[in-house]
């Protein structure tokens, strides 16, 4: 019990600042980032300062920014969404389709949110309530609600939505250069961000992704929270759906494919830590300025498309090591001063059997 | 026998002969077989062992004692290979050594059993022992049967039945020690070092666990005690270490000194004896379980306490007395029976329900199911109380800071800063908090489970006396403990259970260690009053 | 030397078989169970359609196997150690791309020296991800999503809009995956064998059963001494090599070689590792079963077809049956965890 005791106790002090100064280190990180991606973009292209790239910026981005939001508190909490695209390509594909069959639009929305909601409680449930680890049940889920999609639109592709619609996919909101889905993104972030750092809900989604046991001891109701967390990632995925769909003027089935690890990849890089308890949304909002600034300096550059990839991988990599960084130098300091130190064997060990 | 340590009857007597045969082993000739002299280690600013001595003799059984926070578990890691030592000489054997790794300790005949045992739950008992040096056949295959054959024969040895085959997970505490204890055998260990072995463990499987040391010391294994029960350092260990603030304070063979002796070189104080609190005069009955059953696990439970009353749950480990408490609490589910409080029924596998209805639950374990390790001290303080700090659902921050300096302030946590993660705290400061967290949600029934394990006897004494000050202000508190002194010390009625059923009553009166004990363990059938 | 104590506390008689591996006997049966699933769907699938037994149709359906559990047989190893390696399907593209320009009629480069070539790309990927998780202690997953990303990117950087096709290749190429001994693709053949061997390593060698105990409690592997580090950038040089290899082979089943070879394979090759009994979270579970999972998929993908549902209801229905194989796991592995306890509780074990 001790020895755990000193363990803990001397991995806290090695990592002196509280959470708040260890979180505004990552957040100045990313501040930094964002104005290399800016200076990068601006060298790279003269384009790159126009009102006209920065609503193209915000338009092909505003979908992953939503869904990285629900995203944040899901691996705060100690779990994983991996089912988010197939769940935006489900919604997408049900848009389609009750819109060939001409139901009313709220009406489609209201079925599009229901069902979202359903997709994400399915999640939450197999995780709480049966006690699956959310990366074995996401890999199913992805693969199931993709195939969901399948069937209900098979290879049809449904376009001429309505243009009050599709507008979102042309205009930006009045009066500003922002598209509406990062308009969205924004009123969302500020209310994620108040209920994730400042309400007891928040408060017990950072306990129980520490730990969930003594979250529960603690009264925290742990199975109610994280289901409703995948049902929130269910909901916001099916209005990304919506939003993608209308950029898009086109529902297919296969609208979304990748983007699951897309979203992972900006909340890693937002400063979330995989392994839960720690992560702010003030993050996720710079990690979407960086990836979104990245994505389209290198966009004006005919940067192939596919390979932007890249730069995401890179990223990631950055976002990982850099803080394990100081730790991996002591390391290999440790490492080389005790090969230094070999000593012979000690006079202690008796003969075994089998060596 | 040194005055004021209790005994176990029929144990003395086995004990003293086999102490004869065996203090041949210990021999006073030639170095020892290991020894750390005038270590020190720091990581950081910290400086956990400044002037580190132990000195451990083929044959024997050597108590290290020390608060916690008195540097044992540096020394433990120090002997495990984890850490070296910044200065000073490790030495074996009378050669000095560097270890750089958990490797070159097991290489050099070391063996840790940690208190948490540390097994492979998904391998089996036989591949758990010799991990790393499974006997090999033919071309370097392992062979299972030799495997198999050698743990048997091990188990044999220590006089027990573990089937080699069966997967570790789902053991007892108790089992997966020994299984730790065969792998000790199986490297052929000359030291053999255990944190708490004792923590977990019924009196009876601490009687097979003595045994099982007297065995390591009869075949000159060198056995390094580390334990906060005096009364089994007493039984078990020859010499002792006592270490206190990083440095060596005395080593002395056991029947030399006594036990405030040891604890005033382990505090530097002296801690005064202390009376039982005076009589309390209980009020209403605040919690009534009724009848409680859960299929397997505990059966027909039924007890009342009473507000200013400390009734204690005593008995073994696997009696079900958390079980039953985590039932009370809403963790768990019950399959029979009820639990009324204040007189209404309350609402089973809800712990929001308990806490609405005043209940508080300390648990066992602080670490795992007490604590949010990464989380502030006030955070942790404050995390029960979450809604009563809100202002339209947003939680006032300064309210927070406030309520956990309050309460910090009233239980003497000893503290950096608010702010600071709650890992940082020692073993007593964090249990300080823990109860902190539900104090402060001004609980009308308060449930302890163990509420002083692990904890240096500074922190112990000021738990002790803040269940009597809660007592008489008036809380009913429900205790589980498997330390019959501090069971005796506090609680005004004891309750014992056994396998899963209360089998005995007492009063604080006329209790005594032997009868609990024998009521736990099913020697004497006493009439449940 | 032994000093025998004062009377054992029971006779240290053996204790009677049948109480013995209970869990090994329940977990030998989760391998049986999706056997049985597999002959049950087969025998179901075949007496419908009798067409789905045709030597033809047989042979496609274990070389798309084949790959899958080429690439089931590496995951498992780094699954076991609680890892995971999601870039297995970005190095079988770019492996894919590469083997198939050095297999093309202009450059003429033997089979082997092919075979060479696509074990040393995925092994050299393999290496990084084995180094960074091994050295950097950063959590898998986020190293290998990384290395997703990267590799494709490179990958697409490389190839470009172009591809390659089959009649670039010379012949002996797209043959070797179609060569079959009595009606048995070699492919087939040469990965059970594989397979058997990664089985009988992980059984019966010290380093096999280090990897079960690294991913069964991680920190105890630590201080019993095992060298997590070396273990487990091996299982990443493996299975970076073996996705590498199965690039040759994809190139050769497929023909047509583009960019996008190997998109999503990960996840595909994960389900298949979990359907077959491998606990996501490590320390147990057998390449036999991960292989069978791949082929239990690849087999109802093959059996739909042939039943004439939709293609459309392919991805559902493996979806479904993924989540269906977890439940059913927890469900086992619950009631055998009450059981063990219960007997422990009851008498010594």
């Amino acid at each position: 019990m001790e020895l755990e005791d000193l363990r803990t106790r001397l991995r806290a002090v090695s990592r002196k600042p509280d959470n708040l100064r260890r979180v505004l280190r990552w957040e100045t990180g990313l501040v930094v980032v964002v104005i290399a991606v800016a200076i990068l973009g601006s060298s790279l292209s003269s384009e790159f300062f126009t009102a006209n790239n920065f609503f193209n910026l915000t338009l092909n981005n505003g979908e992953i920014a939503i869904m990285a939001l629900p995203m944040t508190l899901i691996i705060i909490s100690g779990e994983i969404d991996l089912s988010v695209e197939s769940t935006l390509g489900m919604s997408s594909a049900l848009l389609g389709v009750l819109y060939l069959h001409k139901l009313p639009m709220i009406l489609i929305f209201v079925i599009v949110a229901v069902v979202g909601a359903l997709a994400g409680a399915v999640n939450g449930l197999l995780v709480t309530r049966v006690g699956l680890p959310s990366l074995a049940v996401t890999i199913g889920t992805l693969a199931l609600y993709r195939g969901i999609a399948l069937i209900l639109l098979g290879p049809k592709t449904v376009a001429n939505f309505p243009a009050t619609y599709t507008n979102v996919g042309v205009e930006a909101i009045p009066h500003t250069d922002l598209s509406w889905s990062m308009g969205i993104f924004i009123v969302l972030a500020v209310i994620f961000g108040i209920v994730l750092h400042a309400t007891p809900y928040g408060r017990s989604v950072y306990a129980m992704g520490d730990n969930a046991e003594a979250a529960l001891y603690a009264g925290i109701r742990v199975k109610r929270i994280k289901t409703s967390l995948f049902v929130i990632s269910g909901l916001a995925s099916a209005l990304a759906g919506v939003l993608f769909t209308f950029r898009l003027n086109t529902a297919v089935q296969d609208n979304g494919t990748g983007l699951s690890l897309d979203v992972v990849a900006i909340v890693l890089l937002a400063g979330v830590s995989i392994f839960g308890g720690k992560g702010s949304i003030a993050g996720v909002f710079l990690a979407v300025l960086a990836f979104a600034g990245l994505q389209n300096a290198l966009l004006l550059t005919n940067f192939n498309q596919e390979a932007t990839g890249l730069v995401t991988g890179g990223l990631l990599l950055v976002s990982v090591f850099v803080p394990n960084a100081a730790m991996f130098v002591r390391y290999i300091r440790g490492v080389a001063s005790r090969a230094a130190r070999r000593t012979p064997e000690p006079a202690l060990s008796l003969p075994r059997k089998d060596t | 026998m040194t005055d004021g340590v209790p005994g176990e009857g029929p144990a003395d007597e086995a004990e003293i002969e086999v102490d004869v045969e065996v203090a041949a082993a210990v021999s006073d000739e030639g170095p020892p077989i290991l020894a750390l002299e005038h270590v020190s280690k720091s990581f950081g600013a910290v400086k956990a062992v400044i002037d580190g001595v132990i000195e451990l003799r083929a044959g024997e059984a050597h108590a290290l004692l020390g608060e916690n926070g008195a540097g044992k578990s540096t020394m433990v890691k120090m002997l495990a290979g984890v850490h070296q030592p910044d200065g000073g000489r490790f030495l074996i054997n009378g050669e000095p050594v560097v270890l750089d790794g958990p490797a070159a300790a097991i290489e050099a005949g070391i063996a840790i059993i940690y208190q948490e045992p540390t097994l492979f739950p998904d391998l089996s008992v036989a591949e758990n022992i010799f991990m790393g040096r499974q006997p090999l056949r033919a071309g370097r295959r392992i062979d299972a049967k030799a495997m198999t054959t050698e743990a048997d024969q091990m188990f044999a040895r220590l006089g027990v039945r573990i089937d080699p085959g069966r997967i570790a997970r789902g053991l007892s505490i108790a089992d997966q020690q020994l299984v730790e204890i065969a792998k000790a055998l199986s490297l052929q260990a000359r030291v053999i070092v255990m944190d708490e072995p004792t923590a977990a463990l019924s009196a009876v499987e601490v009687a097979r666990l003595f045994d099982v040391i007297r065995a390591l010391r009869a075949d000159g294994a060198a056995v390094l005690f580390i334990s906060h029960r005096l009364e089994e350092v007493f039984e078990i260990c020859q010499r002792v270490t006592v270490m206190r603030d990083g440095r060596h304070v005395l080593t002395a063979p056991i029947g030399e000194l006594s036990a405030p002796q040891l604890v005033r070189a382990m505090v530097g104080r002296d801690m005064p004896e202390r009376a039982p609190g005076e009589k309390r005069a209980p009020g209403e009955v605040r919690l009534t379980v009724d009848r409680l059953t859960r299929e397997g696990v505990f059966t027909d439970v039924s007890l009342q306490v009473r507000a200013g009353e400390i009734v204690a749950l005593s008995g073994l480990v696997g009696a079900g007395r958390s079980e039953v408490a985590r039932a009370i609490f809403g963790i768990d589910r019950y399959d029979a029976g009820a639990v009324t409080v204040g007189g209404r029924k309350l609402r089973k596998a809800s712990p929001t329900a308990a806490m609405a209805a005043g209940i508080g639950f300390v648990p066992e374990d602080r670490r795992q199911q007490g604590l949010v390790m990464e989380m502030s001290i006030q955070q942790n303080v404050a995390l029960a109380s979450l809604n009563a700090l809100r202002k339209a659902g947003i939680i006032r921050a300064s309210a927070e800071r406030s309520f956990a300096s309050d309460w910090a302030v009233r239980l003497s946590v000893k503290y950096g800063q608010l702010t600071d993660p709650v890992s940082m705290l020692s073993g007593g400061n964090q249990q300080k908090v823990v109860l902190a967290k539900w104090l402060g949600r001004q609980p009308s029934i308060l449930i302890v489970d163990e509420p002083t394990r692990g904890i240096d006897v500074g922190t112990k004494a000021d738990v002790h006396n803040l269940l009597d000050q809660l007592a008489a202000d008036g809380i009913a508190i429900l205790m589980i403990s498997s330390e019959l002194p501090e069971v005796l010390r506090l609680a005004d009625r004891i309750l014992v259970m056994r396998e899963g059923r209360l089998t005995a009553e007492f009063s604080q009166a006329e209790a005594s260690e032997e009868d609990i004990m024998a009521a736990a363990t099913g020697q004497l059938e006493a009439q449940a009053r | 030397m032994t000093a025998t104590l004062a009377p054992a506390r029971e006779p240290g008689s053996p204790v009677p078989a049948s109480s013995r591996r209970l869990a090994e006997r329940v977990f030998r049966i989760r391998e049986l169970g999706i056997v049985a699933v597999l002959i049950v769907f087969v025998a179901v699938t075949a007496a419908i359609q009798p067409r789905f037994l045709n030597s033809s149709n047989i042979q496609f359906v274990l070389v798309d196997a084949t790959i899958y559990g080429l690439l089931a047989l590496g995951e498992t190893l780094v699954v076991i150690t609680r890892n995971v390696d999601l870039s297995v399907g970005s190095v079988l593209g770019i492996s894919a791309f590469a083997c198939a320009k050095l297999a093309s009629a202009a450059h003429g480069v033997p089979l082997p020296v092919v075979f060479l070539a696509g074990l040393g790309i995925g092994l050299g990927f393999g290496v990084i991800n084995g180094l960074m998780v091994a050295l950097g202690r950063v959590p898998s997953l986020v190293v290998t999503l990384a290395t997703l990303y990267i590799i494709r990117g490179i990958d697409v950087l490389v190839v470009g809009g172009g591809q390659v096709v089959p009649s670039s290749y010379y012949p002996s190429f797209l043959s070797m995956s179609k060569a079959t001994v009595l009606g048995v693709p070699d492919l087939a053949i040469a990965v059970a064998v594989l397979v058997a061997l990664g089985w009988y390593g992980l059984r019966t060698f010290r380093s096999g059963r280090e990897l079960y105990a690294i991913g069964s409690n991680p920190d105890a592997a630590r201080l019993a001494g095992i060298p997590m580090g070396r273990r487990v950038f091996t299982t990443f040089a493996i299975s970076g090599a073996i996705a590498g290899l199965a690039g040759v082979l994809w190139a050769s089943r497929y023909g047509t070689v583009d960019s996008t070879a190997g998109t999503s394979y990960e996840l595909q090759v994960i389900a298949a590792v979990v359907v077959g009994g491998v606990a996501i979270f490590g320390g147990s579970g057998s390449v036999v079963g991960a292989a069978i999972g791949a082929l239990l998929l690849q087999t109802i993908n093959s059996a739909l077809y042939v039943l004439g549902v939709s293609p459309n209801w392919d991805q559902a229905i493996a979806g479904f049956l993924l989540i269906l194989a977890i439940v059913l796991d927890r469900i086992i592995s619950v009631r055998l965890t009450a059981s063990l306890r219960r007997r422990s509780a009851r008498r010594g074990t």
